[in-house]
């Protein structure tokens, strides 16, 4: 799992999608071939001793905040990946050295840009991205309201009545 | 007769607007396909290169430190034994050197160093030099998420340039090339 996500990082790059159709049929047999066996050599993330709890607790919430770059629809704390152990121990040595959750977020934002924030920070380039679906929500609840006001029947204003009419109501709730 | 007109029109937006929101979408989602979700922008372009002092493959008892490179334009290429995706790259860098326009500088990324002299010597050796970075805490902080990853580097230690995945020989040329010489200009 570790080192096919490597992999398949190292190929994905659009370059090849306008490279030649038969370099990159090469590529894919060479890949196939080789990913399983010879990727599987990557050092391992070392292991770490024990940390206390509290602050296992602490780096546990932090890491669902992380993005893992390899797997990138998981977090830090979830990834299996081995860039994510190396980032988890990373997040681990910023928090024993004295670092806040935000500068340790700071820190690999710098490195790693805002895509390392698995929730998006909020400021001017993310305002559609956190209210567009309530905007959409507004529009929608706009239609319906405007549609429902154009098949809803106008109330009936009751015609006048003329001379005859008036004469024939009274006959007929018959106060003669 | 402007009655009928301003019906017509009414009806005539009644059939394009779902057209027009249906054209909106597929040219979003056509779009959407040839992006490459994998193709993340590196928060370091014109950002100095990270402070490092490594030691080197061949000789670990040596490091080379970033301040070392100051005053060349270089590039700075993470690879690994363990690295198809570097395999299939290895031509290109080999054809690179041959060039001689730029030092080339490997960042060997979690590997063994016995795995990675021995790739060099079978596959051929484009690098200047290549430093082992045993655990990848230094490819942390060049924000390096896949190999190979490519960084070119200004006279003045600014990172101006990087690219995730293997260099194609016409990215080589196209790219690579004129950029190294116009900064080597500079």
């Amino acid at each position: 799992m570790i080192d096919s996500t490597n992999t398949s990082t190292g190929a994905a790059p659009g370059a090849f999608l306008s490279g030649k159709a038969r370099q990159w049929l090469t590529f894919i047999s060479f890949a196939s071939l080789l990913a399983v066996g010879a990727v599987s050599a990557q050092t391992a993330t070392p292991e770490m001793p024990p940390m206390k709890p509290e602050l296992e607790a602490r780096l546990k919430k932090l890491e669902t905040e992380l993005r893992c770059l390899v797997c990138q629809n998981q977090t830090l704390a979830e990834s299996p990946a081995g860039l994510a152990g190396d980032l988890r121990r990373e997040v681990r040595m910023l928090a024993e050295s004295g670092k806040s959750d935000s500068e340790i977020k700071e820190h690999l934002k710098a490195r790693y840009g805002d895509f390392v924030l698995y929730k998006p920070e909020l400021d001017a380039r993310t305002l559609l991205l956190w209210f567009g679906p309530f905007l959409l929500l507004a529009g929608g609840a706009l239609i319906v309201v405007l549609v429902n006001r154009r098949i809803r029947p106008s109330p009936a204003v009751p015609p006048a009545l003329n001379e005859q009419d008036r004469d024939r109501a009274s006959k007929l709730l018959g106060d003669e | 007769m402007s009655e009928t007109e301003n019906g017509n029109l009414a009806r005539l937006w009644r059939y394009l607007l779902p057209l027009v929101i249906f054209v909106v979408l597929v040219g979003f989602m056509w779009r959407g396909l040839s992006l490459n979700p994998r193709e993340i922008p590196s928060a370091l372009i014109n950002k100095p290169v990270p402070a490092f002092v490594l030691p080197l493959l061949h000789d670990p008892t040596k490091t080379l430190s970033a301040a070392d490179m100051k005053g060349k334009v270089w590039l700075l290429n993470v690879w690994g034994s363990w690295c198809v995706s570097c395999r299939y790259e290895h031509p290109v860098l080999n054809a690179l050197a041959k060039k001689g326009v730029v030092p080339i500088i490997g960042l060997n990324w979690k590997d063994r160093p016995e795995d990675a002299k021995s790739w060099l010597v079978k596959f051929g050796d484009p690098y200047k030099l290549s430093v082992s970075d045993l655990e990848g805490r230094v490819a942390i902080d060049f924000g390096v998420y896949g190999a190979p990853e490519t960084f070119v580097i200004d006279k003045a230690g600014m990172i101006r340039f990087k690219h995730t995945g293997p260099i194609s020989e016409e990215m080589m040329n196209q790219t690579l090339v004129p950029m190294i010489q116009g900064l080597n200009k500079a």
